[in-house]
């Protein structure tokens, strides 16, 4: 029965008269429907002649049209060379020896090319100095391929020829030549003896020339001690390999301290070889790579750690000088100064703190101890920026004091901490030429812009230490109209050398005696054997009048007031330490999406930069971290202001181990010249960066709105699971039986415990004949750095989703470094806490302990674990595939066949390791991805060996198995069997310190079937019967207590 | 085709022999006579051997042409021995200061010509004797040739008659079945037996009753269904093989000319398939090794046959597709130099493996030793290039089940063949059990 009832909707329908009403009633919708936006001009509309059956025709015939062209194959064209290079042959890869020298980062590395491309850079493990690359040198191939790069020189944003710019900037020259104006060179640290001895010259025909050596982040207060101490403005050496104890005063030298390449000379001696292993005390504040790795860890803010270090120093000499330390700390100090006099000269004292009389007593030490690992004699030369130099030369420009300015390997506009004092000096500069790969802050306030190549399109050489030169050469033809600058130069000051030509002279001259120069270019390096008695080839030209005096006025600091400086320094108020990322360095590859995506070995954070605060000062600041209901991390934002300069905006994560009383900040980030806006992320931390010390009082204030953080590891504790990192101590391990610290799971059979391993549900296949690969990974030796990571992405096409799908968990890394604090102190006392729970509730409750287990320690321990397919032998994710698209080979490897993939995901469901990756989105060829994968130029980085991976398909790590199957053909190929060491993993590869080692088990004298034989060897979830291919090595720290 | 009666080879062996004999007269009575005359067929040879890189008879090419090179230099004034002293030394006679050596020397860009002095001054008159009159092109191999055809069509006449005689046999059955049948009625007839056909009309029609059973309905349509979705599925299993795919190329590049009638080794232009995955289509220098002093094609002197005539393969249009190599190399012919203006060829790919299957060349080639033909099919025979097998993953697996691993004299192999066959009791080993049906082998 219909209601009569009537409803009413709104008070006005009660006037029968009211016209609102009455419209409202003829008209159902109040307003028109915007048709027209969608259909168009409405008489066009009208008037047109397809009617409803017409358009069905014409959609019916355009969709049988489009089936049918379907039918039909595409017509692939293949293009041969008109005349192939004698050494390129298609589908075979060439290897090239370089360097890479940008003025950050230094190393040795080998170019592997593919049809002339190149397509990864790999360690030059013949190299002695710098023959490791990192995460960023990693990663610096595709760069090379940046379709935002520079591709020809400009005046005022306009491209113009390099006829043109020549021209002009000879006149220019000329004209501040005649002015009497000082010219002015501002360049990176080339420490090149052929640039420097090209500056002199250009010198000599400009005259009032000043080489001004610019680093983005400086350590000038390290060069100007060891230049007061021993006349050479270059930094020590370190050989940690040699060192028994380490302790360090905040150098993180296993990040880009002093230049970086230090973690694979100090992996060497965390390895316990005969009982013995180094011991490394670290006193820092924010939670560095190196602290991490450190048996002893002291969170420390930068001014208590002068005191420290005084401290040190008077009780290695028995004397005091007072300042005050807590009691744990004291403790600690006391317990490094006896190990350090017990170790005598194979100690050693590093230090990273921006202060002259810091790194004074720092050399004193060693110089005192004699340290093995100290080497004064045969110094660095990769970090030569001049902090005065700089400043000096800012004023000669405001003072319009300048003529000329030319750039070249240097963003001051962004890196500068008064970039507003360099850009008002510019103004007064007649001729301001840049040189840039890229657009960037600098370039857009310049005159003219070089287009500058990519190190793989340049010559060039460097001398890292002294003694040890490398040479750069190009590894593929410029890919646009770019010239180097050095070329540049010689072209100025009216020479018709080529700069190769000009290498060649320099080093027939001055390097390589009577060595081969091809030899020389060959292997990518040349050391001057010790036995000859060598001349200093100058790295940096000849220091201007002004310099120079200043040069001589320059003494040895005095140790007394130094350490009484360092005593008392003031530690009230809060101290910002600003520091480099691993992987973001300086700031200069921010356009490199591998690098963006690259999470933080740390925080495992990707795409920012933020505040590191400690959780006592987030409680006190309001500070909060939590994780949302989408599974993402969010964190509030910080003001920091510095001496009245002010970063907004700042987001926070709490930082387990940040010393209380002090923050940290990275660099690199905030750039926003020249870069794809997906690429414009985090904050610019240079300007705080003032007078160039990386320390500074600041303070901090919340502000409004929350951050949202791309983190791929939410948990951060390994809750008293000791069977997943598994570590002891090194008395333990030398004293005790391996089945007492490398415990073996139990499960229980039939009611009686057995050994997990000696269950199984599978038949096991015959695994004795032919290659079985293993991968070992030695939690010793990793220290975090995530060169494999990067690595691996190079090799294996691991495409780049950008930071709001990581947030979502969809990163597509097919290797991660997991990173766990302990909750207690120490992981065994997690350990113990855990195994101690009783009951739900009271004091040993595993309902609150549990809650109580994720939270980080204060100071706690920290562990490393990369994991990646795991290739188990019982593999689960291979049983449970509907289409078997994964299978087992013999070789041990778990095979992934995309092409037979349906998208089930019931195998990433299934891995315990949880390593399998799933293609939400075609990442290459759409353009909503864009990070180098969806045009011609990007593409140009692609390995050809392997898949490029569409949607909807399971990806995971392969071992490589393109890499091992090349080997093996090439041994089928040459009729000999595969030699030791030949099996390589992009990973294993990658990594100098050692950790991980890839080869063939069933080789009985392979490393990899020793290391499989280690008492320190265990499989990760082994209760699980997985039985995998990859296996760790027990972490063992050198620490009493535990 | 040729068709040649057994008359007109009689004609020509005859004729052929005469030729022998006068020459041989010839050369006997020449012989006697003095050196100057050589031996042309000798000659040939010998100019093969050592003039062809650089000089053709007709045409200029790193050299002079040398069609009757002899009276030319005798009309300069130069003597023979000024040609014995130019093969053994010419940068000897340049250096003395000849001004006819000068003046060859830099018309043809200061290439010195290759010294001989291994050549005897027989060897040179044998030499000058062929650039004076090529001896006539041997004719045999045309007539062996004949006869096969002729046999191949014998026997093709004869299936035709065998059939047709078949059809007869067949159709005389048929009509006499029909005429017994007719016979049969007619004495029933006779007879007085009437034919009931009165029943049948009453019979339900044959549709009616299949309709009516519905099991047979069933089981058909079951059947129906089967076959259908077996050919379905076996014409969707062709959608993306391209067996038989033989695009036109750029430059019509005729493999049964190289690899069949000049015998190319397939891996002297396809050289990188011994060491890489690909087997590369050669660069157009390596075209060049020969092109250089191959400008013309002449490799049917008779002229093109019938079939070739058909399609147009006229000596004239594989001359065409040569210059067509020099436009894109950028080879000036009149010159003898590279202009540098190349224009490289897009050819159109045949063999097109998918992103995810990984072949490479180098394991089957040199590893195994397969030979190209086994998968390529006869290359040789093409006069354009197919796809000759299907590239299913079928087909790979198939191979990779029968073929034996060729261990023998490879060190890699020693120690897993010895194991794998002892565990498998056999003494020699396929891909397969080498682990070759593996998916991560080719997908990766």
């Amino acid at each position: 029965m219909a209601s009569n009832k009537k409803y009413w909707k709104s008070e006005a329908e009660l006037n029968p008269n009211d016209s609102i009403v009455e419209t409202l009633r003829h008209n159902e919708f109040v307003q028109d429907i915007p048709v027209d936006e969608f259909l168009g001009d409405k008489e066009n509309l009208a008037s047109s002649s397809t009617n409803r059956r017409d358009f069905l025709k014409y959609v019916g015939f355009s969709t049988a049209a489009a089936t049918l062209a379907a039918c039909e194959g595409p017509v692939v064209k293949s293009i041969p060379y008109v005349v192939q290079p004698e050494s390129i042959i298609p589908g075979v890869a060439n290897h090239y020896a370089t360097t890479i020298a940008n003025g950050f980062d230094f190393a040795s590395v080998l170019v592997r090319t593919r049809e002339g491309r190149p397509i990864s850079i790999h360690n030059n493990t013949d190299a002695k100095i710098n023959a490791s690359a990192n995460a960023r040198v990693n990663a610096s191939v595709l760069n090379l391929y940046d379709s935002t790069r520079l591709q020809g020189p400009t005046f005022n944003g306009e491209s113009i020829e390099w006829s043109g710019l020549d021209a002009a900037v000879k006149k220019g020259l000329e004209a501040a030549k005649n002015s009497g104006k000082q010219i002015a060179v501002l360049t990176q640290t080339y420490a090149s003896p052929s640039t420097a001895r090209l500056v002199n010259e250009f010198k000599e025909v400009y005259g009032n020339v000043n080489h001004v050596v610019y680093d983005a982040i400086s350590e000038d207060a390290a060069l100007n001690a060891f230049q007061a101490k021993y006349g050479e403005r270059a930094l020590a050496d370190y050989d940690f390999s040699k060192a028994e104890v380490i302790v360090s005063f905040g150098a993180d030298f296993l990040g880009d301290w002093q230049g970086g390449g230090y973690d694979s000379g100090c992996s060497k001696g965390r390895v316990p070889q005969n009982g013995k292993m180094s011991k490394h005390f670290q006193f820092e504040a924010n939670m560095s790579l190196t602290g991490a790795n450190a048996d002893k860890r002291v969170p420390l803010k930068p001014s208590q750690q002068k005191v420290a270090l005084a401290n040190l120093y008077a009780k290695l000499n028995n004397s005091s000088v007072g300042g005050e330390l807590s009691d744990a700390v004291a403790k600690a100090l006391e317990s490094a100064v006896a190990s350090i006099k017990k170790a005598g000269a194979n100690a050693v004292v590093v230090t990273g703190l921006d202060d002259e009389n810091a790194q004074a007593v720092v050399l004193a030490i060693n110089e005192f101890l004699g340290s093995k690992a100290f080497d004064a004699t045969a110094p660095k030369y990769t970090r030569q920026g001049n902090v005065k130099a700089v400043n000096a030369l800012i004023s000669e420009m405001k003072a319009g004091r300048v003529g000329a300015i030319l750039m070249d390997g240097v963003n001051p506009m962004y890196s500068l901490p008064n970039a507003a004092d360099f850009a008002e000096g510019l103004k007064n500069v007649g001729l301001s030429v840049s040189f840039s790969s890229n657009v960037n802050e600098t370039s857009v306030v310049t005159q003219y812009v070089g287009a500058a190549p990519h190190y793989l399109e340049s010559w060039g050489d460097v001398q890292m230490k002294k003694g040890n030169f490398a040479l750069i050469q190009p590894a593929i033809k410029e890919l646009f109209d770019t010239r180097q600058f050095q070329t540049s130069l010689l072209k100025w000051i009216g020479s018709d050398k080529t700069y190769y030509d000009y290498i060649k002279e320099t080093w027939t001259a001055n390097v390589l005696g009577s060595s081969d120069w091809n030899e020389a270019l060959h292997d990518g390096f040349y050391a001057v054997s010790d036995a000859v008695v060598m001349e200093s080839v100058p790295v940096v030209a000849a220091a201007s009048v002004i310099e120079t005096e200043e040069v001589v006025a320059t003494t040895e600091i005095p140790l007394a007031s130094a350490l009484r400086s360092l005593a008392s320094a003031d530690t009230s108020g809060m101290e910002l330490v600003l520091y480099s990322k691993t992987g973001m360095g300086d700031g200069q590859m921010a356009n490199n999406p591998w690098l963006q995506e690259f999470p933080d070995p740390i925080t495992r954070v990707s795409w920012d930069n933020y505040l590191t605060v400690s959780k006592a000062d987030a409680e006190k600041l309001g500070f909060v971290n939590e994780n949302v209901a989408n599974g993402g991390l969010d964190g509030s934002y910080a003001k920091v202001t510095v001496n009245g300069v002010s970063v907004s905006n700042v987001p926070v994560i709490i930082q387990p181990g940040q010393a209380v009383g002090s923050i940290g900040l990275s660099f690199g980030y905030g750039k926003k010249e020249g870069l794809k806006s997906e690429m414009q992320t985090g904050v610019n931390a240079y300007p705080l960066y003032q007078d160039f010390s990386a320390t500074q009082n600041v303070s901090i204030e919340k502000v409004a709105g929350n951050h949202e953080f791309a983190c791929v590891q939410l948990h951060k504790t390994l809750m008293g699971r000791g069977d997943i990192i598994k570590e002891t101590t090194l008395e333990i391990f030398n004293t005790k039986d391996a089945a007492e610290w490398n415990i073996q799971p139990m499960v229980s059979l039939d009611h009686q415990e057995v050994l997990a391993t000696s269950v199984d549900l599978w038949d096991s296949f015959d695994r004795s004949i032919g290659h079985h690969f293993n991968l070992s990974i030695d939690l010793n030796a990793c220290t975090g750095c995530g060169a494999c990571v990067i690595a691996c992405h190079a090799e294996n096409n691991v495409p780049v989703v950008g930071k709001e799908e990581v947030r979502k968990s969809r990163d597509m890394h097919w290797l991660r470094i997991d990173r766990y604090y302990s909750s207690e102190d120490t992981f065994e006392q997690d350990n113990i806490k855990k195994d101690e729970f009783d009951g739900l509730t009271g004091d040993k409750g595993s309902l609150s302990g549990f809650g109580e287990l994720e939270d980080p320690a204060v100071n706690p321990q920290v562990a490393f674990q990369p994991v990646m397919c795991q290739h188990c032998n019982h593999a689960p994710c291979e049983t449970v595939c509907p289409v078997a698209a994964t299978s087992h080979g013999r070789q041990g490897q778990n095979h992934m066949a995309y092409n037979r993939c349906v998208g089930t995901r019931y195998c990433a469901n299934n891995c315990p390791y949880k390593v399998r990756r799933f293609n939400w989105f075609l990442y290459n060829n759409n353009d909503e991805f864009d990070y180098h994968m969806n045009n011609d130029l990007g593409k140009m980085v692609i390995n050809p060996d392997v898949t490029v991976r569409s949607r909807g398909v399971m990806e995971k790590c392969s071992m490589c198995i393109q890499k091992t199957q090349k080997t093996i053909l090439d041994a089928k190929r040459d009729g000999r069997v595969v030699k030791d060491g030949e099996f390589q993993t992009a990973c294993s590869a990658a990594c100098s310190s050692g950790a991980m080692v890839f080869g063939d088990v069933n080789d009985g004298d392979s490393k990899i079937a020793e290391l499989k034989e280690s008492s320190r060897m265990y499989h990760l979830l082994e209760h699980v019967g997985t039985k995998p291919n990859v296996f760790y090595h027990v972490k063992v720290r050198n620490t009493e207590e535990v | 085709m040729k068709k040649v009666t057994y008359r007109n080879q009689f004609s020509k062996v005859l004729g052929v022999s005469l030729l022998v004999c006068l020459f041989f007269s010839a050369n006997l009575f020449s012989q006697d006579e003095t050196t100057s005359a050589g031996d042309a067929v000798k000659g040939k040879s010998l100019f093969n051997q050592n003039c062809a890189a650089c000089h053709s008879l007709a045409k200029k090419m790193t050299g002079p042409a040398l069609a009757n090179v002899e009276t030319r230099l005798a009309e300069e004034g130069l003597d023979k021995e000024w040609i014995y002293a130019w093969i053994k030394n010419s940068s000897g006679v340049i250096a003395s200061g000849d001004a006819y050596a000068n003046k060859i020397y830099n018309e043809y860009n200061k290439a010195a010509m290759t010294a001989f002095p291994t050549l005897s001054n027989a060897d040179i008159d044998d030499i000058l004797a062929y650039t004076a009159a090529p001896p006539p092109a041997p004719v045999t191999p045309a007539v062996a040739t004949a006869v096969t055809t002729g046999d191949a069509q014998a026997n093709g006449l004869s299936n035709e008659i065998i059939l047709g005689a078949l059809v007869l046999v067949f159709g005389l059955l048929v009509m006499m079945l029909f005429m017994v049948n007719k016979t049969l009625t007619r004495i029933a007839e006779a007879n007085g037996i009437a034919v009931e056909k009165e029943a049948s009309q009453k019979r339900t029609p044959i549709w009616k009753a299949f309709v009516k059973n519905q099991f047979l309905v069933l089981v058909s349509v079951i059947f129906l269904l089967l076959s259908g979705a077996y050919f379905a599925y076996g014409w969707m299993m062709q959608v993306g093989v391209d067996q038989g795919y033989a695009p036109i190329q750029p430059i019509h590049y005729s493999h049964k000319v190289h690899a069949g009638d000049n015998k190319i080794e397939c891996k002297y232009c396809h050289s990188s398939a011994r060491v890489s995955k690909h087997s590369g289509i050669p660069s157009l220098n390596v075209c060049m090794n020969c092109h250089k002093s191959i400008a013309e094609y002449s490799g049917n002197p008779e002229g093109p046959s019938a079939e070739d005539l058909a399609n147009g393969y006229t000596n004239e249009f594989y001359t065409g597709e040569i210059k067509k190599l020099y436009a894109a190399v950028g080879w000036d012919e009149e010159n003898q130099k590279y202009t540098g203006e190349s224009k490289p060829v897009e050819w159109v790919r045949i063999h097109n493996l998918p992103d995810f299957a990984y072949f490479n060349h180098s394991q089957h080639v040199s590893v195994a030793g397969i030979e190209c033909q086994t998968c390529h099919g006869p290359v040789e025979e093409m006069e354009i290039m197919q796809q000759f097998s299907p590239l299913t993953m079928g087909w790979c697996i198939n191979c990779h089940r029968e073929t034996n691993v060729k261990v023998e004299g490879n060190e890699y192999y020693d120690k897993i063949h010895a194991e794998l066959s002892k565990k498998y009791g056999v003494e020699s080993l396929t891909a397969a059990q080498m682990g070759g049906l593996e998916c991560g082998k080719c997908h990766y």
